[in-house]
């Protein structure tokens, strides 16, 4: 049980640490890596605790990790091709500064 | 259903449905417009009086819609809402005549009666309104309708007329909308009921019944022009005459008036309102205002500005007449609403005449003009001499029985307000009169625009006759059963008398 | 044919027809304008049907095991009064926004939009028929992934800037979702909502869970603070999409929040139903003075919709005594929402293409010159503001009723400061568009489509306001309050 509780405390983890780099960095690429990595961390969590006692693991959660990888594929090429596009259009990668909140 | 279940909807959609096809019309369908005005004012003056004929022989009429699970919207023709709808109707049509004289060659028109028309389909709405809630949504409605009128104009400083009138009567309409949920979810009706319906609520609910009256009285107060909710009403006087002539003497302040009289015997009624201890400051409250309105009408010099003052001062006999615990003056109050409205719209559309003809707009500038517009001048005097209070012009009936039902109600210092509000009254109107018939005219008028040889357009002028005419023959005939002095007998009696 | 109109699986016609007409049109797309009109009209025909479907069942709720696969495995589709509600609401907004984009969109435009614009509604009706927190979770990443596209479209560094910061809360949002749905399958096995309903309890994991949805789902539905990314997006994108992202996608994310509430936290704390009022009260104080503020119209109108959107969440502390006329008021303010945020972004979008511009002030007489737009923004603030008679009115109705009796004084006055600064910015709008401006400006022409699509939504947001009989049947089907949860 140890083991799967190392690597769920790991998964969160990274999702913690993706989440401070998300906030902090100001370039559009490293925020796209920082959900990435949070993704993965989400992933790995699901994963973790899929171990069931016995020898079989849970399959449900696995499919449920395969679903979320498409979508973190798909998603990660939209921002990836809206990045390119506003550096393009504005010259910078990052997000304009907030005038108005 | 039959007929009776649908002629309150109908009085109301006579003037919705003209108006919503009118705003469709294009600027030069001039005749098309008018027939359609003048088309709905007829209809709903002949509906009108088929209602009156109606309740007069105990009829019910009643219109019923579902609002909420429990609440529904509710038309009901009774002897106040038919006083109110009637003056309403009238004026309305007198109105309509005077704006086509007006607002001759003026942009925008199609849009300008097709908000008139909104307007006092709301008016209507609100005079026969047969519970809180659907006098709440027309309420509300009228200050939609109205707003564009204020800024009908266009200009900044209609713009910002128009932001100060919104101002006040938003926030009033909040007030409302609180006391009225409030008090629906204490009684669980809001059904208008002689004599008042929150009488089965026990004494713990005293404080907030107090509180409720508080609201609502604020909320309708402002349209009412009470102090110190009065500010808008000098502001829009920047709007057109017609619009000052219908709001101020039919729509607008006589809705706030109207449904403070609704609320203080209709929700609360008047042995309630008076065991909660609330009518005396109320009184007080009409009081000052009378007196307030007509000090500073004693200092403007614009025509328009010092009646709007004395309307101030004026619809708070309204007030003052509702709050005095007793029949009599309940009657003065009550057809103070019908004097006040034909006098104030005389004395309006005259000043209206002035602009228009000589574009006079101050009093100083009107030095020997009754030379000039005779006939004008002798409605405005009517007016006038009405507003003064002399016998035998409608403001007289009115204001004897507010002084008999003061000093039997045992308010005796309401008689000093009285006397002292009529002569303010000579002292601000009196002087214009004297100036009016018995200066020198100056060399050159501002303006002369000539109407061949009469004094000004037929559209202009037969309207302030007219309701001269009938501010003058309400007071002569006042002792007919059908007079607005009869009606307003009845009101009193269902209040106090009857079981 | 009412045989066959009862027997059709109207729930799948929902989601598959706009799936497979989205991907037709974008590979045949001299198809897609008449594609997209035709399937705005079947959903609204397929709302009808499957309402009918529901009312004549028992219990009135509607079960369908896609591909017969039964929970927990499969997919089920469940459809009660309240995903009606909102499959109502995207279809009539979905009509009218589509008339609307057949005469906005330039050929250029108009071959991206259509595709997308069909995956939307697509990703908006499965969402609405979900039965379990996993594909929740699947259609809630399609729905965002078709808004971002859909706000970018314009191409200005704007929309792109609006539309990258919506992508990044977005994400960041459903992973944390997805996150909560990890914690409760691993704790409870399963993910089916009716399933997890009777099993669920109040421990830490559920709490976590719990924090985690709800921190991803708020920041979905921009509530404050988490509201940042909304005024950008909405006001940069273009005015039909910006009609759909504030009328529609925002009360998606509400909706799963409501169900997760009414279903599985309903048992928790007092405390979470006091915060997330506290915030609405916030939302709708701190969004209506923004919106105060503004200068430009699309701005204006963004704003207020975090303000709106607070209204919803002040039902939650009323809740827990007065639940029926509570989420009634939510699901009445939810509807009357829709419909007049969606009239007033596409009149803004009117004015802009009259105008070349949407600066308030300088609105130079538009009552005069484009007064059916006028009309229709008119008649929605009347709504936003909540003036009799309108829906959002009787939502203002039936909230203040409910706070009132449960002498929460802070929530009135909140309601009421609330209306008047709505009527503050709506007629801030109003009083410039009656007014001449400083300077004259040139007008181009605006098609009578766009005119009156604009004018028919508003008018049914004022429709509402009689409609409440209906409406709230309609709304009750399947006893939505009462559903699964402990207490009620």
């Amino acid at each position: 049980m140890s083991s799967v509780f190392a690597y769920a405390l790991i998964g969160v983890g990274l999702f913690t640490l993706g989440l401070y780099a998300l906030i902090v960095h100001a370039h559009l690429l490293r925020k796209i890596l920082a959900l990435n990595v949070m993704g993965s961390g989400v992933f790995m969590t699901l994963v973790a605790l899929a171990k069931r006692s016995g020898d079989v693991p849970d399959p449900v959660p696995h499919a449920m990790v395969i679903t979320g990888i498409v979508v973190a594929v798909s998603a990660t090429a939209l921002a990836l091709t809206l990045m390119l596009k506003l550096s393009a259009v504005s010259g910078r990668a990052t997000l304009a500064d907030d005038r108005q909140d | 259903m039959n007929w009776d279940e649908w002629i309150p909807l109908l009085v109301v959609a006579s003037s919705l449905v003209p108006g919503l096809i009118i705003f469709a019309l294009a600027e030069e369908r001039v005749r098309l417009r008018t027939a359609l005005n003048l088309l709905g004012a007829i209809v709903k003056l002949g509906l009108v009086g088929v209602m009156v004929w109606g309740v007069y022989r105990e009829h019910i009429y009643e219109t019923r819609l579902v609002l909420l699970p429990s609440l529904e919207l509710v038309l009901r023709a009774g002897p106040l809402s038919l006083l109110f709808v009637t003056l309403s109707t009238a004026l309305w049509l007198v109105t309509t005549i005077y704006a086509i004289g007006y607002l001759e060659g003026a942009p925008h028109r199609s849009r300008f009666f097709g908000f008139f028309s909104l307007c006092v389909t709301a008016t209507v709405g609100v005079a026969l309104s047969g519970n809180l809630i659907t006098f709440l949504l027309f309420y509300e409605l009228l200050t939609l309708s109205t707003y564009p009128l204020v800024v009908h104009r266009g200009t900044e400083a209609a713009r910002r007329a128009g932001q100060t009138y919104l101002i006040y009567t938003v926030c009033g309409g909040a007030l409302l909308l609180l006391g009225t949920v409030w008090l629906y979810s204490l009684a669980g009706t809001l059904e208008f009921i002689p004599r008042g319906f929150v009488n089965d609520l026990g004494p713990e609910h005293d404080s907030a019944l107090i509180m409720i009256f508080i609201l609502l009285i604020a909320g309708l107060g402002v349209k009412a022009a009470l102090f110190p909710l009065h500010g808008w009403l000098p502001q829009a006087m920047v709007a057109p005459a017609p619009v000052s002539a219908l709001l101020h003497a039919v729509a607008v302040v006589k809705a706030g008036a109207f449904g403070i009289v609704r609320v203080v015997y209709d929700v609360f009624g008047i042995g309630t309102a008076a065991a909660l201890g609330v009518t005396m400051p109320l009184a007080w409250l009409a009081a000052f205002t009378i007196i307030y309105g007509s000090v500073r009408a004693l200092f403007q010099d614009d025509l328009k500005r010092r009646l709007a003052f004395s309307t101030i001062s004026q619809v708070a006999y309204i007030i003052l007449g509702v709050a005095i615990v007793g029949p009599i003056s309940t009657i003065g109050g009550v057809v103070h609403l019908v004097h006040q409205g034909l006098m104030k719209i005389t004395l309006f559309f005259c000043a209206g005449n002035l602009a228009e003809t000589l574009e006079i707009h101050k009093v100083s500038e009107m030095n020997g003009v009754g030379r000039r517009m005779p006939w004008t001048m002798a409605a405005f005097t009517i007016g006038a001499f009405g507003m003064i209070g002399a016998p035998p012009i409608a403001g007289f009936i009115s204001k004897w029985y507010l002084g008999v039902g003061a000093l039997e109600a045992g308010q005796s210092w309401v008689i000093l307000v009285l006397v002292g509000s009529s002569l303010l009254n000579a002292m601000y109107f009196l002087p214009i009169l004297h100036r009016a018939w018995f200066r020198e005219p100056p060399d050159q008028w501002p303006a002369d625009h000539q109407f061949g040889r009469k004094e000004t357009a037929w559209a202009l002028l037969l309207p302030p006759v007219a309701t001269a005419v009938f501010a003058l023959g309400v007071g002569l005939f006042a002792s007919l059963a059908f007079s607005p002095l009869g009606w307003a007998k009845l009101i009193a009696a269902r209040e106090f008398y009857q079981p | 044919m009412p045989e066959a109109f009862s027997q059709t699986p109207w729930a799948l016609v929902l989601i598959l027809l706009p799936l497979a007409t989205g991907m037709i049109s974008f590979l045949w797309p001299r198809l897609a304008i008449s594609l997209g009109l035709v399937t705005a009209a079947i959903l609204i025909l397929a709302v009808v049907g499957l309402g009918w479907q529901i009312h004549s069942l028992d219990g009135g709720v509607y079960h369908h095991a896609v591909g017969g696969w039964g929970a927990p495995l499969g997919i089920d589709l469940y459809a009660d009064g309240l995903s009606l509600l909102m499959l109502t609401t995207t279809a009539l907004v979905g009509m009218g926004v589509s008339i609307y984009s057949v005469a906005y969109f330039e050929h250029e435009q108009a071959l991206r939009f259509w595709p997308i614009w069909l995956l939307l509604l697509a990703a908006l009706n499965a969402l609405f028929l979900s039965a379990d927190i996993f594909n929740l979770y699947v259609t809630l990443e399609l729905l965002g992934l078709a808004a971002v596209t859909l706000t970018a479209l314009a191409g200005s560094k704007a929309a792109l800037d609006g539309a990258m910061r919506y992508l990044l809360a977005t994400l960041l949002g459903s992973l944390c979702y997805l996150l909560g749905v990890e914690l409760l399958y691993h704790s409870y096995g399963t993910v089916d909502i009716a399933t997890l309903a009777e099993r669920v309890a109040a421990t830490p994991v559920v709490w976590a869970a719990l924090g985690l949805m709800g921190a991803g789902l708020i920041l979905k539905t921009a509530l404050f603070p988490l509201h940042f990314w909304l005024p950008p997006a909405h006001s940069s994108a273009p005015a039909p999409v910006s009609a759909v992202l504030s009328a529609l996608v925002i009360k998606a994310t509400f909706y799963i929040l409501l169900r997760l509430w009414l279903t599985l936290f309903n048992p928790l704390n007092e405390s979470v139903a006091t915060l997330l009022g506290l915030l609405g009260a916030a939302a709708v104080l701190w969004g209506s003075l923004q919106a105060l503020r503004q200068t430009r119209l699309k701005l204006l109108i963004a704003y207020s919709t975090v303000a709106q959107i607070g209204y919803l969440f002040l039902a939650f502390p009323l809740a827990a005594v007065a639940a029926l006329s509570t989420w009634n008021a939510v699901a009445y303010l939810a509807l009357s929402h829709a419909l007049a945020k969606a009239a007033m972004f596409l009149s803004a979008g009117n004015l802009l293409r009259f105008g070349g511009h949407d600066r308030i002030a300088d609105l130079d007489r538009v009552v005069q010159r484009l007064p059916v737009t006028a009309m229709a923004f008119a008649l929605a603030g009347v709504s936003i503001m909540g003036l009799p008679p309108s829906g959002g009115f009787i939502g203002k109705w039936l909230l203040l009723e409910a706070a009132l009796e449960q002498n929460r004084w802070d929530l009135v006055l909140v309601m009421l400061l609330g209306g008047l600064l709505a009527a503050g910015y709506v007629f801030k709008v109003l009083g410039h568009s009656f007014t001449e401006a400083p300077v004259m400006h040139e007008a181009g022409t605006v098609p009578k489509a766009m005119e009156w699509a604009a004018l028919l939504l508003a008018v049914a947001a004022v429709v509402l306001g009689f409609l409440t009989v209906p409406v709230l049947a309609w709304f009750g089907l399947g006893d939505v309050a009462g559903i699964g949860g402990v207490g009620s």
